[in-house]
């Protein structure tokens, strides 16, 4: 899809922070609410704007015990169709989070979120190395989290500058 | 103990503290201040240019460097003046870092002026212009600008401040406080006053990476311009590098040269740590400054339009990071209306009359602060409007 320079505009100010409202987005490109809007709902048909989203730092939260574990996946793939087929059958699991295909070593990387290690060990033997196309598969547990998608979990933000300054 | 006898020099006993110490000391005892007070980017210098700092004090480079500079870091201030704003400097003649474009102002003044020279400087303008034109012998000759005109000089008013003692003209673009760009044609005007009265031109160029609507075009890059011009930049604007203290002067070999004297004798070298930390921005945080510029540029749009929503006139300023919206709708100085704002709704901004007499009416607010700063702060003054 090709998308004019304030679209795009849209997309890296929302990628940043999508709780702006299109009020505020329309003060910053300079264009009217109601074109903003306009173009939003555009990018949002097309499945560009695809989802949004918080980010949540659970680990913070009493009790909660969840896992993630990223998962290298060799897959064989099928005459016409590719890989594509399988990492479809893959990522309808709803425990899966994500599923990129790789260049390298292996084939799929599926993240697959659960409540506990079992879980997740459970999903890999009962419904992930069971498919056929699957060859082989390297669970790695995710231990903890520093940065992701580009923010820091731990850092603070202080302002040190002098208030007011020439 | 001292007796009776001032052992203070005359010349800086006369000198007028800065009017924003004022607002410093007002808005530092108080809790929950929103500042867009701040002359310095939000953002932090980045982790490559920090890393490569780290790494040099690792390797035991704790040593002087050149007076003029690293010899590495002065080729790479040549070709990055030369590819973003196409003047050219030898690195090992006509370029020399600095202690900030603070102290290369200070240095340009002092190797040019004789007691009684006179400068031109152009009002609104950074503090420090008139007293460092005095600390260095000479008498500062203000010309003011108006919001009509975008506060960019004007060619006319230059020519009826200059006299016959007039030496230089003290220019900055993109311009703190009123964010005004002076576009080529603009340059090119003045550069026939000032070549029609063979004066030399300080140009102040720290914001020149801060441009938003059109590249920024250096008054050296002019026809003639080169060899009247003494060319100041810095890292502390572009590249998030305030606390470095690091700038640099390029200038004709002969200019270049009278300063370097004084800065031998007076400073030895600039720091050098942060030259090899400068160094590694050059190298690799053009990307960085460019994602900066992208934010900074949402952000002005947005505090225009807000500003201009709530009935406060401002113009859209082509850099640096500070609009200058007008205030005189509401019957308060400049003065006045930040003092009230700070009290009431504990936003701080800059009076527009500590920048000289043609600020007053305006106040200066800084956009180099998050988004959601920004938001609320301008719900904040916007309050503090309607409740008047």
């Amino acid at each position: 899809m090709r998308i004019n320079n304030d679209e795009r505009e849209i997309l890296e100010i929302l990628e940043k922070d999508a709780r702006l409202t299109a009020s505020d987005i329309s003060k910053m490109i300079g264009k009217s609410e109601e074109a903003v809007q306009a173009m939003v709902k555009k990018l949002e048909e097309a499945k560009v704007l695809v989802h949004y989203t918080a980010l949540v730092d659970w680990s913070k939260v009493d009790d909660d015990q969840r896992v993630t574990a990223m998962i290298d996946v060799k897959v064989t793939p099928k005459r016409g169709v590719g890989f594509h087929e399988t990492a479809e059958r893959i990522y309808r699991f709803k425990e899966v989070s994500s599923v990129y295909l790789m260049s390298g070593a292996y084939d799929l990387s599926v993240t697959v979120e659960g409540k506990s290690m079992n879980e997740i060990a459970r999903f890999v033997s009962e419904k992930l190395s069971v498919l056929e196309e699957v060859v082989s598969t390297t669970t790695h547990f995710q231990l903890k989290k520093y940065k992701h998608d580009g923010r820091i979990f731990e850092e603070k933000q202080i302002d040190n500058r002098i208030v007011v300054s020439p | 103990m001292l007796g009776t006898k001032s052992y203070i020099a005359k010349s800086v006993e006369s000198m007028q503290p800065s009017g924003i110490r004022k607002f410093f000391d007002l808005a530092a005892g108080m809790e929950g201040v929103i500042s867009l007070g701040v002359g310095e980017p939000d953002f932090v210098t980045s982790w490559s240019a920090r890393e490569a700092a780290i790494l040099s004090l690792e390797r035991g480079l704790t040593s002087y460097t050149a007076n003029a500079g690293l010899l590495e870091l002065r080729e790479e201030v040549s070709g990055y003046m030369n590819n973003r704003f196409h003047v050219s400097y030898q690195p090992k003649e006509e370029i020399i870092l600095t202690v900030g474009a603070s102290q290369a102002l200070d240095l340009a003044l002092r190797a040019i002026l004789d007691p009684g020279d006179e400068v031109v400087i152009v009002e609104p303008c950074f503090v420090s212009y008139a007293p460092l034109v005095e600390l260095a012998g000479g008498k500062s000759v203000t010309v003011e600008t108006t919001s009509d005109q975008q506060f960019k000089l004007q060619a006319a008013a230059l020519e009826q401040a200059i006299t016959s003692k007039t030496k230089a003209l003290l220019l900055c673009s993109p311009n703190n406080p009123t964010g005004a760009q002076l576009d080529k044609k603009d340059l090119e005007e003045i550069a026939v006053i000032v070549k029609k009265y063979d004066l030399l031109v300080i140009a102040d160029e720290i914001y020149a990476e801060l441009a938003y609507d059109i590249p920024h075009t250096s008054i050296a890059s002019l026809e003639g311009m080169r060899e009247r011009t003494i060319l100041i930049n810095g890292f502390s604007k572009g590249f998030a590098m305030t606390g470095w203290r690091l700038g640099f002067i390029c200038a004709p070999s002969e200019l270049a040269a009278a300063m370097l004297k004084i800065h031998q004798y007076a400073m030895m070298c600039a720091s050098t740590p942060a030259q090899y930390a400068a160094l590694e921005a050059l190298k690799t945080g053009m990307k960085d400054v460019e994602e900066m510029k992208k934010d900074y540029r949402r952000r002005r749009n947005y505090i225009v339009q807000s500003f201009n929503d709530m009935g406060l006139d401002c113009h859209t300023p082509g850099g640096a990071f500070y609009v200058f919206p007008s205030i005189r709708s509401t019957g308060l100085t400049s003065e006045q209306f930040a003092e009230e704002l700070l009290k009431e709704q504990k936003v701080a901004v800059v009076p527009g009359s500590v920048f000289g007499n043609s600020g007053e009416g305006f106040i200066r607010c800084s956009y180099a602060s998050s988004m959601e700063q920004l938001q609320e702060a301008v719900k904040r003054i916007n309050c503090f409007i309607n409740n008047r």
